[in-house]
């Protein structure tokens, strides 16, 4: 039996827009498991990023409740939020967000000045993630002398790097080639298997859902479908 | 995380060189200002002091209500015997001058008048072994050809006059006034030197002689126009006000530098006009940084996104901007204190010369306009400078820190 990381329960969440008010999230229930590398999939306006935004403590709940790694988003402070997300919690993002002034070893290195290591336990663990990226002969390189591929794989290095135990990817693969796509794909698998993180996607991607263990598909802010994915055949 | 927010201040030149050149300038112009208005102030308020006001001055009654028509019927009789009395009771360095108008008179050969103009008199000790007033009026320096009288009956004349006169050293010359009494002055003097102050008063028509020859000259014998008294570490407002205070005498007048001459006010409206300056350069500067703490914010927008989303908290985030920002306010007011500095040293060592300008002012003070560099110089635009900066960031993150964090997250579009 898995553990159960995030248990989310008749989870909605209401925006006042104008005079009204708009529904992203309606009553969603969901569990996720420790290792899971599932998606959220649907198309745009259906409350993947809404979804993504509540479990990362970025976003609370109108109503309902969401449990993650057995803190309760709607109850917990703005601090306790932020030391979730610090600790526990990392995120990928469509655009990389890298912080341009910074070199690759810098910007993988930032997440753990938050956690207050030493210099050397630093230094081991972006060796470390820069390793699984593939990115060891970059590490000067500043993200403008970058390709697009190569500033996801630092951004997925920086998500991973403090080793946490839920990764957030907000559509990793929407700017970049199917090759790139495939290769960070497979790199983000490989760190799954290989440190058991959870990895939880929002996307409408093909080749994304291609790799997928598990599919959660939302439509206007409902759960329409939540299916396990067979395994996928060897790679050529 | 320290070395971090410098990493990225060096390595970002908009976040840092901007901000840092706007501090330095604005640091720079604030330090400069100051000493010069110092300089202006200090120079004018020491002319003043030397020349005719002192740190307190003691004239009669009488002679007080008309000083500036300069009534020497009325001056101070019996000296020395006041004189002996007031340094036992106020031990600082007085000394008595003579004022006097009068009709300068140069003769030619035949004894005819050649030359003839009116002047103005000041009378010093410049006879007496232990005398003060040539060290404090700089009177050595201020000699442009010949040398101070150093015998009875010697003068020196302004340099402007002997050249107005086409007077030559050596020559003799009548000075023609009235004595203390009413009755004609006439006394023959020799000229045997020429000044200049580089003060537009006293390079004017003026004429220099010892006491003891304008004493016997106006038959002003122990006598003196008023006394003048000197602090030994400059003036001191509540030094000079404590003795003033102190002073009880049926006959005399005592008056400190700042009662006379509109001294005081000038002192007063020179330390509001300085406060007015740092508070306008504060609140323009915060203005600026301020602005630029927005701009800076809106270009970091994904970097402060990222950092929410990383885990940073608010107060963190705001912390480490503040921290920023103490970092460049630092960097900047030091270069623009050090710049100020020695721009204002450039002005106290050669100053500038506006003699051109106060041809026909009647006001006491340098043709030569110096900074003066005081203690306060090195942190009067170098705390504003931080402050502004600080200011600046701290309402340009009150955006930032008022937000909720999902609001936040969204609208930097991360």
């Amino acid at each position: 039996m898995q553990d159960t990381l995030i248990n989310i329960h008749n989870l909605s969440k209401h925006y006042s827009i104008g005079g009204g008010q708009f529904s992203a999230l309606k009553n969603v229930d969901l569990k996720i498991n420790a290792g899971d590398f599932m998606g959220l999939v649907g198309p745009s306006g259906s409350g993947k990023t809404t979804l993504l935004n509540v479990i990362g403590a970025l976003d609370s709940p109108s109503e309902g409740s969401v449990e993650v790694l057995k803190l309760k988003i709607e109850n917990i402070s703005a601090k306790q939020a932020a030391k979730l997300r610090k600790e526990k919690l990392g995120f990928i993002f469509q655009t990389y967000n890298l912080l341009p002034v910074y070199n690759v070893y810098e910007n993988i290195e930032f997440p753990l000045l938050l956690l207050q290591l030493s210099s050397t336990q630093r230094k081991d663990l972006v060796m470390q993630a820069l390793e699984w990226v593939g990115l060891l002969d970059k590490v000067k390189s500043k993200p403008a002398q970058l390709s697009g591929g190569e500033c996801q794989r630092v951004a997925i290095a920086r998500a991973m790097v403090k080793k946490p135990q839920v990764v957030l990817a907000d559509e990793p693969t929407a700017n970049l080639d199917a090759r790139n796509s495939h290769n960070i794909l497979q790199t983000m698998e490989k760190l799954n298997q290989l440190l058991g993180t959870t990895f939880i996607f929002a996307t409408h991607d093909a080749k994304v859902i291609g790799y997928l263990k598990r599919k959660v598909t939302l439509i206007d802010g409902r759960v329409e479908e939540d299916i396990t994915l067979p395994p996928r055949g060897p790679q050529c | 995380m320290i070395k971090f927010i410098l990493k990225g201040l060096i390595y970002d030149r908009q976040r840092s060189w901007f901000p840092i050149i706007v501090i330095a300038l604005g640091v720079m112009l604030t330090t400069l200002l100051y000493c010069y208005m110092q300089g202006v102030s200090s120079d004018m308020v020491d002319i003043n002091a030397k020349i005719d006001t002192g740190h307190v001055k003691i004239m009669t009654h009488e002679y007080a209500k008309i000083a500036s028509q300069v009534p020497n019927d009325l001056a101070i009789w019996d000296l020395s015997k006041f004189l002996n009395k007031i340094k036992k009771e106020y031990p600082i360095d007085w000394v008595a001058r003579i004022k006097f108008g009068g009709l300068l008179d140069i003769p030619d050969d035949k004894r005819e008048t050649k030359a003839q103009s009116t002047v103005f008199g000041m009378a010093f000790d410049l006879l007496s072994k232990n005398t003060t007033e040539i060290d404090r009026l700089k009177l050595k320096l201020a000699i442009v050809r010949g040398r101070l009288p150093q015998n009875p009956g010697e003068i020196v004349i302004s340099e402007k006059l002997a050249n107005s006169l086409q007077i030559k050293l050596g020559e003799a010359a009548t000075l023609i006034s009235s004595t203390s009494t009413g009755n004609m002055a006439v006394h023959n003097f020799l000229i045997v030197g020429t000044t200049h102050f580089g003060i537009s008063n006293l390079d004017r028509n003026i004429i220099i002689a010892d006491i003891s020859d304008i004493q016997y000259a106006l038959d002003m014998e122990d006598a003196a126009s008023e006394l003048l008294g000197f602090l030994p570490t400059g003036f001191n407002k509540a030094k000079a006000l404590k003795i003033k205070s102190n002073f009880n005498s049926p006959q005399m007048t005592m008056l400190t530098l700042a009662d006379q001459n509109g001294l005081g006010e000038y002192l007063d409206l020179i330390g509001i006009k300085l406060s007015i300056i740092i508070s306008v350069f504060v609140l323009a500067m915060s203005i600026v940084l301020w602005n630029t703490g927005l701009m800076s914010g809106i270009r970091r927008y994904g970097e402060i996104g990222l950092r929410l989303a990383i885990g940073e908290s608010k107060e963190e985030l705001y912390l480490s901007m503040i921290l920023e920002a103490i970092l460049v306010g630092i960097i900047g007011s030091l270069i623009g204190t050090v710049l100020g500095l020695l721009a204002a040293y450039y002005l106290q060592e050669v100053g500038i010369d506006t003699s051109e300008l106060l041809k026909g002012s009647k006001m006491l003070m340098s043709t030569t306009i110096r900074a003066k560099i005081t203690t306060t110089s090195y942190f009067i635009g170098f705390v504003p400078g931080i402050l502004s900066m600080l200011f600046g960031t701290m309402i340009a993150g009150v955006g930032i820190f008022k937000r909720e964090t999902a609001s936040l997250f969204y609208e930097l579009d991360v």
